[in-house]
């Protein structure tokens, strides 16, 4: 590699790097901007307190009831799925009941957070990305910024934190269905007694695992929305930049939601 | 076309409170007035290394209408924006209210902010809100008015832009003309003392164009309101201006009473309001050779 290359390689990585911690950066300060007017909100330290908890509602309705079905629907097919797997591999050990063990334990863990958060991208993650990104191109956020209204105070707030309250108790919820899904077709089609498959699954399922998987779940919800009201406030270059803000947020939010998976994994797996 | 005018006159003599206000105006027009409300002293900004405005000197006075006009590309929409605190300035300093806005951190500028409103090029209404919510917005997020107050001065703010009616609907459901007036609704929701208007005419056809340049000029004089206008129609301009700055190429060219730009001798002026195709500020914005380039070469 010739010297030049090999100072535009070197260079090149070092403005990546830097573009990935500005980025990083940017998410904290909305974060932490985000928690202090949801704060404020919370003790009434603003005189704008009712019309914030008003838009709080809207989004965690958006959110998180109207992602209800498509959840429920993922989470009882995966359910189903996983049922199957794990009867293939364990009926040859003769360890067939042991399908509501691993059918729950992976589920609570491990599948309902992270598929909880992963249709939740593509579902509010984009459109979070894509509203904002319209509005930063039709001069709203500007209009917004010269009225004396905080974007984020007024966008991004409500939009993190509805993030982070809804995929925490959709992901309890989706526990629940994806189980149920693995249930159904135990007892359905694998032949095991609907009164054992409970026992097993109540057995071998720990406190820990579910305070494991709902901590995720807060850390998924985080991202989801910081990725996309970040996407969405860099928007530039009219309709095609709002596209690509759209598809950078979906990207970026599951490579966000598997790494920080990892990361999690790893410390309880290190910790608990 | 002067119909308008006579309008808002005749309006005016019938609020009972004309000779206060065209006393007004009269005592604070260019420079009669003894502080400037908006004063920017040799400002320049520079995007990417290009340098898009430089050493802009102009003061604007209490209660007059103040148009900036400019071909497209010129700069006056980033001065507006300047002027608003949107961007900083990389040189020189700009005064609203007497306060240097450069220095400001983002609170005192929004307390500042509360004294101005903006009507953007493309009415900039909040999509997610009804036509009435976007009004009704500045009211709710800084005054402690309650919701039936705020609801009777959201149709006072709809009747003086003649959409009274249109409350309920979305931004979606409006034509372009009426949202750039519902704009004006809700850049007048705190009754500013400065109203800045983006490209106001742009866009629409010119029996709403006039509707608009009636409602600047009915606002100036109803309520004795400071007006800057960024546009680059001179139809409108010279209907409402009294103070007009032409920018050019990142600088102001000539400033004057409406009579003075009109008997300009400057070359760039005279086309600019002439409308001739080529001149001073050329047609063909291309620096390499046309010949040359078909060729290849």
């Amino acid at each position: 590699m010739s010297e030049n290359r090999m100072t535009a390689f070197v260079a090149g990585v070092g403005a990546r790097g830097k573009g990935f911690l500005l980025y990083v950066g940017g998410m904290g300060c909305l974060l932490k901007e985000s928690l202090y007017h949801f704060f404020r909100m919370v003790f009434r330290l603003e005189s704008t307190s009712g019309s914030g908890s008003r838009n709080l509602f809207t989004q965690m309705v958006r959110v998180g009831v109207r992602s209800l079905p498509i959840v429920f629907l993922v989470l009882f097919f995966v359910g189903m799925i996983l049922a199957f797997q794990m009867a293939y591999v364990l009926r040859d050990w003769g360890a067939l009941d042991l399908v509501a063990a691993t059918v729950g334990v992976s589920m609570v863990r491990e599948l309902g957070p992270l598929l909880t958060a992963i249709v939740l991208t593509g579902f509010a993650g984009a459109s979070i990305a894509a509203e904002i990104g319209t509005m930063v191109v039709g001069e709203e956020i500007l209009a917004l910024e010269t009225s004396a209204l905080n974007p984020v105070r007024f966008l991004v707030m409500p939009r993190v934190i509805a993030c982070i309250v809804m995929v925490f108790c959709l992901t309890m919820l989706a526990n629940i269905v994806g189980i149920l899904g693995g249930f159904t077709i135990s007892v359905t089609v694998l032949g095991l007694n609907p009164e054992s498959y409970y026992k097993t699954t109540v057995d071998y399922l720990k406190m820990q695992d579910l305070i494991t998987g709902l901590i995720k779940s807060i850390g998924f919800g985080g991202l989801i929305a910081l990725i996309a009201c970040q996407e969405g406030l860099r928007v530039s270059g009219g309709a095609e930049g709002v596209g690509k803000a759209t598809t950078r947020s979906v990207v970026y939010g599951i490579v966000a939601i598997i790494t920080t998976d990892l990361f999690f994994s790893w410390i309880f797996f290190k910790v608990l | 076309m002067t119909e308008p005018v006579e309008e808002t006159a005749a309006t005016t003599d019938a609020t009972g409170s004309a000779p206060e206000v065209e006393a007004t105006v009269a005592t604070t027009t260019a420079d009669a007035g003894p502080e400037p409300i908006i004063r920017v002293e040799d400002i320049g900004i520079d995007f990417q290394g290009r340098t898009v405005l430089d050493k802009i000197h102009m003061n604007i006075y209490h209660g007059e209408t103040a148009v900036i006009m400019g071909g497209s590309g010129c700069g006056k929409s980033t001065l507006l924006r300047l002027i608003v605190g949107a961007y900083r300035p990389s040189r020189g300093r700009i005064l609203l209210f007497n306060e240097d806005i450069t220095d400001l951190d983002d609170k005192e500028m929004d307390r500042l902010r509360l004294r101005f409103g903006i009507l953007f090029q493309s009415g900039a209404l909040y999509n997610s809100m009804t036509v009435g919510e976007n009004v009704a917005l500045p009211m709710r997020e800084h005054t402690d008015l309650a919701d039936d107050i705020i609801e009777i001065m959201v149709k006072m703010k709809l009747e003086l832009v003649g959409l009274r009616d249109f409350g309920d609907l979305m931004p979606a459901q409006i034509s372009g003309g009426m949202k750039k007036r519902v704009g004006l609704a809700r850049a007048i929701a705190l009754d500013p003392e400065i109203i800045f208007y983006d490209e106001p005419s742009a866009g629409l056809d010119p029996i709403v164009a006039g509707v608009v340049d009636m409602l600047i000029m009915d606002l100036s004089k109803k309520l004795g309101v400071t007006s800057v206008v960024v546009t680059h129609d001179m139809h409108s301009a010279f209907k409402i201006a009294d103070r007009m700055f032409m920018l050019y190429q990142g600088n102001v060219i000539a400033e004057g009473t409406p009579d003075e730009i009109r008997n300009s001798t400057d070359p760039a002026v005279q086309q600019f309001i002439t409308g001739a195709p080529d001149g001073p500020i050329p047609l063909r914005m291309s620096k390499t050779d046309f010949a040359k380039d078909l060729m290849g070469e």
